[in-house]
């Protein structure tokens, strides 16, 4: 069971850090991650294993957006699923 | 395997278009809480509703955290109250609709619908003393819903029933008068009505149903206005597809949830309503999409053809994404409840003779529109039996849901916040049906051969 964690807003130092220690701390397995950074504005799209989660997933995504708010960034974690099911038949 | 562009498209769709699952709603039968006492009838309706819904919007909460869209609204359904009512006293069916709200506060629930009565064809007691109650009902209560079906093609038009639901508008808008008549927005009057539609006001449990089941009614005008906007300068044959390929990713956004809120409620899955239902946030406007699509202001002329495409192509993308579609399923042009359809009020190019064209090609009918309070009862049964007539006719589902402001005049506003948004009074042709209206009887069913 996968979900993807996108991470988008004003570029600064340490945010995949800061994502990454996050995972950690609550047992999600980073698969895949794809950053880029377009005229200061960052995009990174990371695919997370949340088999073995420590809490729930809708609190984990609310830890991820909470964290996105104390910094300035939009921090979504969503179950996979969305993405298969909208665009892929 | 996910792709970036794909990710970043869902994204998009739910953070700068107003992606969203507008609503989940439980269908509850009621027909298992028949009794011969009033007081019995309301604790077992609910015991029933509590106990079945229970889990209801803790489970909507955790879908929408699960896959990042929100979930707008949590509602339930009900057994049109009539049925289960039976000979019950105007008193009796008056605190049905006080259960219906207490059980309503104790779900957390948005709205509670089916405070309702199929009458298409004749009326019998005790469906004429809950109608004699739905102002008050509305009046007293607030997320109660009520609903009456007073025509369908096989049967045709109930002209008795049009005249007690005109009178029942004045009354709810008088009653609610202190409130910008907002009574009138929880009531809806209509032809040919679906059993299984999730949205409100208009939201019942048929009889057909099972026990208790789950409709899903997703939306999504912003995303199909962004989708027409990036496809440019195309012809219509491009443009249908392109609708036809945004409705198919939105229903299957609501496939997704509806089936996976079945499974946690060990609910049955009924249906999708497949409709683009706005909101009166900025770009969230079905009257927008026509726009988009080339008109320099909707309800101008092109509009009901441009307007019959977008219908017809939501339909056929949203159709092969789903296993089971039903409710309205359609484009909704509430007045209050889309900012491009207020603005076009209020520029003059949009007027009530126009929506009602246009309603003979989308779904639902004259719905949010504000009327001036002083408009007569005859006037009301006139546009009823006006609209119903046109879903009678072509065997589709119409409905009005008009507000006659009281103390508002043609040129004002009122406004009912949140979801329900802000209308402009309409104009309204003064010239009186009175005399046809009071002839009551049935207009007889339509033939469907010799068409023309």
């Amino acid at each position: 069971m996968k979900a993807v964690i996108t991470v988008t807003g004003k570029d600064s130092v340490g945010i995949i850090a800061r994502v990454s220690a996050m995972c950690t701390e609550y047992n999600a397995n980073i698969v895949d991650i794809t950053q880029s950074v377009l005229s200061e504005y960052f995009a990174m799209i990371m695919l997370v294993e949340i088999g073995k989660l420590t809490i729930p997933f809708a609190d984990f995504a609310d830890k991820m957006a909470d964290a996105g708010k104390a910094c300035g960034l939009d921090i979504r974690a969503m179950h996979e699923d969305i993405f298969n099911t909208m665009h892929h038949i | 395997m996910l792709n970036i562009t794909d990710i970043l498209e869902t994204i998009g769709m739910i953070r700068e278009e107003n992606l969203d699952i507008r609503t989940i709603t439980m269908g509850i039968s009621l027909l298992d809480c028949v009794s011969e006492d009033e007081n019995r009838v309301c604790e077992k309706v609910y015991d029933k509703i509590t106990r079945t819904a229970k889990n209801l919007v803790s489970v909507g909460c955790d879908i929408e955290k699960k896959y990042g869209i929100p979930i707008v609204n949590k509602r339930v359904s009900v057994t049109p109250v009539s049925l289960i009512g039976g000979e019950m006293s105007p008193e009796g069916y008056l605190k049905l609709a006080h259960t219906l709200q207490r059980a309503a506060e104790n779900l957390g629930i948005n709205f509670i619908g089916g405070y309702s009565a199929l009458v298409h064809k004749g009326m019998t007691q005790g469906e004429k003393n809950l109608i004699s109650v739905i102002p008050e009902a509305l009046a007293e209560t607030q997320m109660v819903c009520s609903s009456v079906n007073v025509a369908t093609t096989k049967a045709g038009i109930n002209m008795d029933a049009i005249r007690m639901m005109g009178s029942a508008i004045k009354r709810a808008a008088y009653l609610t008068r202190d409130n910008n008549s907002i009574g009138c927005a929880k009531l809806v009057v209509f032809a040919n009505v679906p059993e299984d539609n999730p949205f409100m006001a208009g939201a019942f449990h048929g009889v057909g149903e099972p026990d208790h089941v789950i409709n899903v009614g997703v939306s999504g005008p912003g995303v199909v206005a962004a989708a027409i906007k990036r496809a440019g300068d195309c012809d219509l044959s491009e443009l249908a597809d392109v609708i036809k390929k945004t409705a198919f990713k939105i229903t299957r956004v609501g496939q997704l949830v509806a089936s996976e809120a079945a499974e946690r409620l060990d609910t049955p899955f009924g249906i999708i309503d497949l409709s683009l239902a706005p909101t009166p946030a900025i770009g969230d406007s079905v009257a927008h999409i026509l726009e988009e699509m080339g008109l320099e202001s909707c309800g101008g002329c092109g509009t009901t053809a441009a307007l019959a495409m977008l219908n017809d192509a939501v339909k056929k993308g949203g159709v092969m994404a789903s296993s089971h579609v039903g409710g309205l399923s359609g484009a909704f042009i509430p007045v209050s409840e889309d900012a491009g359809m207020i603005a076009a009020v209020e520029r003059g190019a949009l007027t009530l003779e126009k929506l009602e064209a246009m309603t003979a090609v989308c779904s639902v009918g004259l719905d949010m529109i504000a009327i001036p309070g002083d408009v007569s009862e005859d006037v009301i049964c006139g546009i009823i039996a006006d609209e119903i007539s046109i879903g009678v006719a072509n065997t589709k589902t119409t409905a009005v849901r008009v507000i006659p402001a009281y103390g508002k005049k043609e040129g004002d506003a009122v406004s009912f916040g949140g979801l329900l948004g802000y209308a402009p009074v309409m104009s309204v042709k003064p010239y009186s049906p009175a005399c046809f209206v009071a002839r009551g009887g049935r207009i007889p069913a339509p033939i469907h051969s010799l068409k023309n």
